[in-house]
């Protein structure tokens, strides 16, 4: 692995590393041990996580024996990995061997997986350590992480708000210093707008890139697996350690993925960068002012920026909230009481499917997998998950459109920062609106990256979008590098580890 | 093209007991007007002219895959086992399916 020698070293990103790698690069040279690190950080989460609840449950011994390990690799003189001693916080809908991976729902409470997933066997491969696994919109539903049947979490600038969703406890877990990079998933946004709403760096790959191996599906034509990290550098390394074909998920990419952290360095001089209408029309006025300055600092770094208009993303979010729930509703019908997790007692097999489900899934869940299967019912399939399949084609067509005019496009992550708990949970529209600059990606299957860019009047964070076409990784971190280093200072964390 | 929009308390009930989902009767009132607000969003994209637009199911061009037919250690029957509500004989137990247990 190269770029992971700090300044100076050939290849080496110029951007500030950050804590994942900083830790890997003491503990690969001795000056730290990984246990050291871990029990760091694991008193971080003592300390904070009583108030912000990231973590459904924390790994003390199997991150101990595991960063045993890692040093036992340092003393005896072999390789550790890319990310030796680095303590991951992984999203609580990836599975994990023997230990409990519930995506948030009273139907897999208690479920210990007997397999691994591939991003957690790449990261363990890298010298990454699995410290503990993290709150979300039950089965990723959701948009602020109120969803989870385990309560929710907050924000680490304001308690009293969210800090997004569906990806929440990992967002929270590296904005309050609980855990120095995370895993999430996003289907529509669920890495990238609680990144946005929580001031770290949250980024989607192109779909097919990373393994969906041992992630629990919720869409499974928009899901993707990614890195939550406090700079763009360790979203990138990350990307490079968890990317790559897999023979488990038939659904990855033939093609080699491209790395990115080379990419890093090469600035944005004569890239043709284009502002999205769209992406910032509606958007809080703080949000809007945050995208104009990120162009504005693109501009005088050498882009040639320009305003582009895609009308049809405006179709992104009525099509997503077809598409999405009819997907989950056929996903979801695998908890059925027989094989794990919960199950209520009834005289028959269908009327224990149907307790087990009524008593398993909360309210947003079982809205989903009604909606998904109103949609694909007889008589409406057609006018609804027929139509939102060719909205999503027009999609498509339309960014390849844009793409022939621009390298990368810019936007809103999010409309607003981060809202009041509960102001939202009774009303699925408004809530569901916190993915409408986020949603396009996923039905096109393209890669985009949420980086922190300032804050609004009351001090809370706004993430600043750079979208790509499929498999412009390479060239979506070079953009996002120099966003990040452009980017205002943004205060930190009302509630950090000390 | 154009949809019926109006998703009645009715319709609720019929995809609850397609999705295998006991409602309540509050359960029922409530989310049939906030699907039905829902899809009246999502009935937005109902009036888009699509003549001739395929569809798009997936991202990724995808064919079948298929892996070399060799035997390979699978996972482990007990520690599967162990994760379910109720096991017999080394299998799944479920209530019956159809008419009177035997």
């Amino acid at each position: 692995m190269t770029g992971l020698g700090g300044p100076g070293a050939p290849g080496a990103p110029s951007g500030r590393p950050g804590p994942a790698l900083d830790i890997a690069r003491a503990v690969r040279a001795g000056s730290v041990s990984a246990l050291e690190t871990v029990e760091r950080y694991l008193g971080a989460i003592e300390e904070v996580d009583g108030e912000l609840h990231a973590f459904v449950s924390v790994l003390h011994e199997s991150a101990r024996r595991e960063a045993g390990a890692v040093d036992a690799k340092v003393a005896g003189g072999d390789d550790p990995g890319p990310l030796a001693g680095v303590p991951v916080a992984v999203k609580d809908n990836m599975c994990t061997r023997g230990i409990p991976t519930t995506c948030s729902s009273r139907i897999l409470e208690g479920w210990c997986p007997p397999y691994d997933a591939t991003v957690v066997q790449r990261l363990r491969a890298a010298g990454a350590i699995v410290i503990g696994k993290t709150n979300l919109d039950e089965f990723a539903m959701g948009s602020s992480t109120e969803n989870s049947a385990f309560g929710v979490t907050r924000n680490p600038h304001d308690p009293g708000r969210v800090p997004g969703g569906s990806s929440g406890g990992s967002a929270v877990a590296v904005a309050a210093g609980m855990a120095p990079l995370a895993l999430g998933s996003d289907t529509g946004g669920s890495i990238r707008q609680p990144a946005a709403l929580c001031g770290v760096v949250g980024m989607k790959p192109t779909y097919g890139t990373v393994s969906r191996y041992g992630l629990v599906a919720f869409a499974s034509s928009l899901d993707q697996i990614g890195p939550l990290t406090t700079t763009v550098t360790e979203s990138a390394v990350v990307f490079d350690v968890i990317g790559g074909q897999d023979p488990l998920d038939s659904t990855c990419l033939e093609r080699p993925v491209p790395r990115t952290v080379t990419a890093l360095d090469e600035g944005v001089e004569g890239l043709r960068v284009g502002v999205v209408r769209e992406l910032v029309e509606g958007v809080d006025a703080g949000v809007g002012g945050a995208v104009a300055a990120a162009a504005e600092a693109l501009a005088g770094a050498g882009a040639n920026v320009e305003e582009v208009s895609v009308p049809e993303l405006r179709h992104g979010l009525p099509a997503y909230y077809i598409v999405a729930p009819a997907e989950a509703s056929s996903n979801l019908s695998r908890y059925d009481g027989v094989r794990y997790g919960l199950r209520v007692e009834a005289d028959t097999a269908e009327a224990m499917n149907a307790a087990t489900r009524a008593a398993g899934f909360g309210p947003e869940v079982k809205r989903r997998i009604l909606l998904g299967t109103y949609a694909l019912s007889a008589g409406y399939y057609e006018a609804y998950y027929g139509q939102a399949q060719k909205v999503r084609t027009l999609i498509i067509d339309a960014l390849a459109a844009a793409y022939q005019r621009f390298d990368v496009l810019v936007g809103a992550t999010t409309p607003t920062t981060a809202f009041a708990i509960g102001a939202k949970v009774d009303d699925p529209w408004a809530m569901y609106l916190s993915d409408v600059c986020t949603v396009p990606s996923n039905l096109a299957g393209h890669p985009a990256i949420s980086i922190p860019f300032g804050s609004d009047g009351s001090g809370l964070p706004i993430g600043v979008q750079v979208l790509a076409p499929a498999l412009g990784e390479p060239v979506m971190f070079q953009v996002a590098a120099v966003v990040e280093s452009e980017a205002p200072v943004l205060a930190p964390p009302r509630v950090h580890a000390p | 093209m154009a949809a019926d929009h109006g998703l009645t308390r009715d319709d609720a009930a019929y995809v609850a007991r397609l999705a295998r989902i006991d409602l309540t009767d509050d359960e029922l009132d409530r989310y049939a007007v906030q699907l039905a607000g829902v899809i009246a969003h999502a009935a937005e994209i109902a009036a888009l002219d699509t003549e001739g637009v395929e569809p798009t199911a997936h991202p990724l061009p995808l064919r079948n895959v298929t892996r070399a037919d060799e035997p390979r250690p699978s996972l482990d029957r007990a520690e599967v086992l162990a994760q379910a509500p109720a096991v017999e004989d080394g299998r799944f137990s479920v209530p019956p399916i159809l008419g009177e247990a035997p």
